[in-house]
């Protein structure tokens, strides 16, 4: 007992060193992307002589001053600014300290957004369009999922009927993606037949009192949620099916079956509980797909998610809020996997704890 | 290669494959036809769009489409001096030109816009033209009179003095029978006439005059806001979309085996290097990256290309890979080929890789129309590669435009189906492979 814990304790200390590394290079790749690899200095910098030069020439103030004196007047501003900013230090060193707060969960402030409460701090401007982005993802990702599961553990029962045979054929229209179902919704929802709003998340004005305001939001659920549901619903059932398919054939089963056990109870005990892990796995990484948003869904729907925070701040070149958008992405992927060692060897025990080598 | 051939042969058995052949032939056969008929530059050229678009109509639908609801749009018509009857008159120092430029109006539409074109190679002074729109029925409106420059282009349908006199936009007051005080315009068809009439001051000069009645419906792509012509983005959005699609398909799927061939064998760091590269880029996200370099860097599609293909390079396929390929590695064969000297890479390349290449085939065919796909969603970003036309550019344009707020649906919809054409060409073909190749499926 105490040797595997100690074993345990050892593996999931490996474990965590190789996930924070790969943290931290992930983050670091992204600050250097982000910062075109020290390219965004030189225009921020550009920026910055051309605000200060703006600002002196339209303050009448300095205006009988000499030229000279003014010269120097912008420079030691220049200077003032450049400081603030650090962008006087090689992008080398910048980049590691932007590395460290980032890992820190320091996200720091933004340069050109802000919260639709006003607030400059990058970690707030998230957090703000955290929930969006949540309940859309949330709502639609949890329907297919069990959606998915149960109805390929049914169709597995009823392999090669018709409804199979029709829900295996609907599977390549998931070539397409949500937001590409999304725009069809709209043209049929919104404008030939209109009975869903075609964008944003709740109608302009917001309705006044909460169940007003909830019903507003479900509508405008309706369609970017149909649209990840049509989507992605015929491949997950085909993956699904295939799956169980493939563990209802084992020989265990076979063997429950010969015995004459009644159905649910050899799918619920022989068929569901080997292959749990699995599902657990593709329900967590699921789960973190959520964070991320869908970028293009979220522009076609117009809807206030992380993935238009993401678009727009990359439009903005706002470094931090891209950095703190990926950092959390990263950390939350970390944690995932961490989870998944783990709940592996809980819920599986053919995997050894030392992944499987002997 | 008899299992390949067995393979090929028992994918007859599937209606859905032969259904995505055919499909994916019939791409591969326009994507040849445009890139024949169309040089690159030529399509790159007509993409940007200018004034050889000046003679076609602004948001003008597909004919077709028009025709197929019963509709009766007009089309564009030209009329032009080269068919004018032209009379002249000289006098002391001045030329008077008359040109009548004549159509037929079949339509019971009226057209989206009027456009008076006109050339003149005078010397030094300009000459002097005066305009009257003639009805079938004979009655003469006049429309102004003007000196015009070298090349001149009057917008009858936005004169404002001429709608305020026919109470009505000029493109349908001058089709209109009933009085201006009518409820309904009504359009009156039959042969219209404008006079042309041109006060010369030089000798050798002439007028050249083209009258452009813009109709509502144009070929069999339509139009879009810049008045290019859509066919050229559809034609030419086949072959790059397949270019792209099978590139990236290709480059990630055989450099991934590759790569998690050549860790399996060799073990050790190797393997542990590329595991942990492969964990490093599953937490990059790919389109935020994407959308970065395409806002920081360049739109080239082949600059995402080659980003697609190095971030797919790592993708956790590697480890469903090396997870097939690590029983492979002990396989007694390999033992053989050791013993006999064979060399590491011959090793890898002979002996290990072909032996999940069948895997990949399937795999390989069901990624393209991702890749497809995720051209066309960079291009709804706005990511596009700016000079080429493709048919997320076009969704982009309509997008941008409002086009379904406007009830341009064919905008929408004609790069749609194109898309999921391919889309479910590919992946109809994938899935019946993935059933011949795929040993775990075979017997199910």
């Amino acid at each position: 007992m105490v040797r595997d814990l100690r074993r345990l304790a050892v593996f999931s200390g490996k474990r965590l060193v190789a996930l924070f590394f790969t943290v931290v290079i992930g983050v670091y790749l992204t600050i250097f992307i982000a910062n075109m690899g020290g390219q965004i200095d030189e225009l921020r910098l550009a920026q910055i002589e051309n605000e200060v030069a703006e600002e002196v020439r339209a303050d009448p103030a300095f205006h009988d001053l000499p030229s000279e004196r003014r010269e120097e007047l912008m420079e030691e501003r220049i200077q003032m600014e450049v400081e603030r900013l650090r962008l006087d230090e090689p992008f080398l060193v910048r980049s590691v300290d932007y590395l460290l707060q980032a890992l820190s969960l320091d996200l720091g402030r933004a340069e050109e957004m802000h919260s639709d409460a006003g607030s400059r701090q990058v970690a707030q401007i998230i957090l703000e369009r955290l929930p969006a982005t949540v309940l859309l993802f949330g709502t639609a990702n949890l329907l297919v999922f069990f959606v998915a599961v149960f109805a390929a553990l049914s169709l597995s029962r009823r392999y090669g009927s018709k409804l199979d045979r029709s829900v295996i054929a609907l599977a390549p229209s998931s070539a397409a993606p949500a937001w590409f179902y999304g725009i069809f919704l709209v043209l049929l929802f919104s404008f030939m037949v209109p009975l869903f709003p075609s964008g944003g998340m709740v109608s302009a004005p917001p309705p006044e009192g909460g169940w007003a305001y909830a019903a507003s939001v479900i509508k405008h659920m309706a369609l970017p949620v149909a649209a990840m549901f049509i989507a992605q619903i015929f491949i997950s059932i085909y993956s699904w099916r295939t799956f169980f398919l493939i563990h209802s054939s084992e020989d265990y089963v076979e063997m429950a079956r010969a015995k004459g056990l009644p159905n649910n109870l050899i799918e619920q005990r022989y068929i569901l509980r080997p292959t749990l892990s699995p599902i657990v796995t593709s329900f967590l990484l699921m789960l973190i797909g959520l964070w991320s948003g869908a970028i293009i869904l979220e522009q076609v729907f117009n809807w206030p998610g992380l993935g238009t925070l993401l678009f727009e701040a990359i439009g903005h070149r706002d470094t931090p809020v891209i950095i703190g958008s990926v950092v959390i992405f990263a950390y939350l992927l970390a944690i995932t996997v961490f989870v998944l060692d783990f709940l592996y060897a809980v819920l599986d025990p053919r995997v050894r704890i030392e992944g499987g080598q002997k | 290669m008899t299992p390949w051939r067995e393979g090929l042969r028992s994918l007859k058995r599937y209606p859905s494959a032969a259904l995505g052949v055919l499909i994916i032939a019939a791409l591969v056969a326009t994507a040849i036809y445009a890139v024949v008929s169309i040089p690159y530059s030529e399509a790159q050229k007509l993409w940007r769009g200018g004034d050889m678009w000046q003679d076609l109509p602004v948001n003008a639908g597909p004919v077709w489409a028009d025709r197929l609801f019963g509709g009766d749009a007009p089309r564009t018509i030209k009329a032009e001096s080269a068919d004018a009857a032209v009379a002249e008159e000289a006098y002391e120092g001045v030329r008077i030109e008359q040109q009548r430029l004549e159509f037929d109006f079949p339509y019971s539409e009226f057209p989206s816009e009027v456009n008076l074109f006109l050339e003149s190679d005078h010397e030094q002074r300009q000459p002097f033209v005066r305009t009257a729109w003639i009805t079938p029925e004979g009655d003469e409106i006049p429309i102004e009179a003007r000196r015009v420059g070298a090349s001149e282009r009057i917008s009858i349908s936005q004169n404002q003095a001429l709608e305020n006199r026919l109470g009505h936009a000029p493109q349908i007051g001058l089709f209109t029978s009933a009085a201006p005080d009518a409820e309904q315009p009504q359009v009156r068809g039959g042969e219209y006439t404008l006079l042309v009439e041109t006060v010369h001051f030089e000798e050798q000069a002439k007028l050249d005059a083209e009258l452009v009645v813009y109709g509502q419906v144009h070929g069999w792509a339509g139009t879009d806001h810049q008045r290019r012509d859509l066919s050229i983005a559809l034609l030419w959005g086949t072959p790059i979309a397949l270019a792209f699609g099978l590139l990236a398909a290709v480059g990630t799927t055989v450099t991934t085996l590759l790569i998690a061939a050549t860790g399996v064998w060799y073990r050790g760091w190797v393997d542990a290097t590329i595991q942990r590269l492969t964990e490093i880029n599953i937490i990059l996200p790919l389109l935020p990256v994407l959308v970065m370099i395409g806002t920081l860097y360049s739109t080239s599609i082949w600059l995402m290309l080659g980003v697609v293909v190095v971030l797919g390079i790592f993708s956790a396929g590697i480890k469903m890979y090396r997870a097939m390929l690590l029983p492979i590695r002990e396989a007694p064969y390999i033992e053989a080929a050791r013993s006999y000297g064979a060399s590491n890479m011959r090793i890898i390349m002979r002996y290990m890789v072909p032996r999940i290449l069948p895997v990949l085939i399937p795999t390989f065919v069901t990624l393209i129309p991702t890749y497809v796909f995720l051209e066309a969603s960079l291009a709804v970003l706005g990511l596009g590669d700016p000079v080429l036309p493709t048919w997320g550019k076009v969704l982009y344009d309509a997008q941008d435009q409002s086009a379904l707020y406007h009830g341009f649906y064919y905008w929408v919809l004609s790069p749609a189906a194109l898309l999921m054409l391919t889309g479910l060409g590919f992946a109809m073909l994938g899935f019946a492979l993935d059933r011949v190749f795929n040993p775990r499926l075979r017997n199910l």
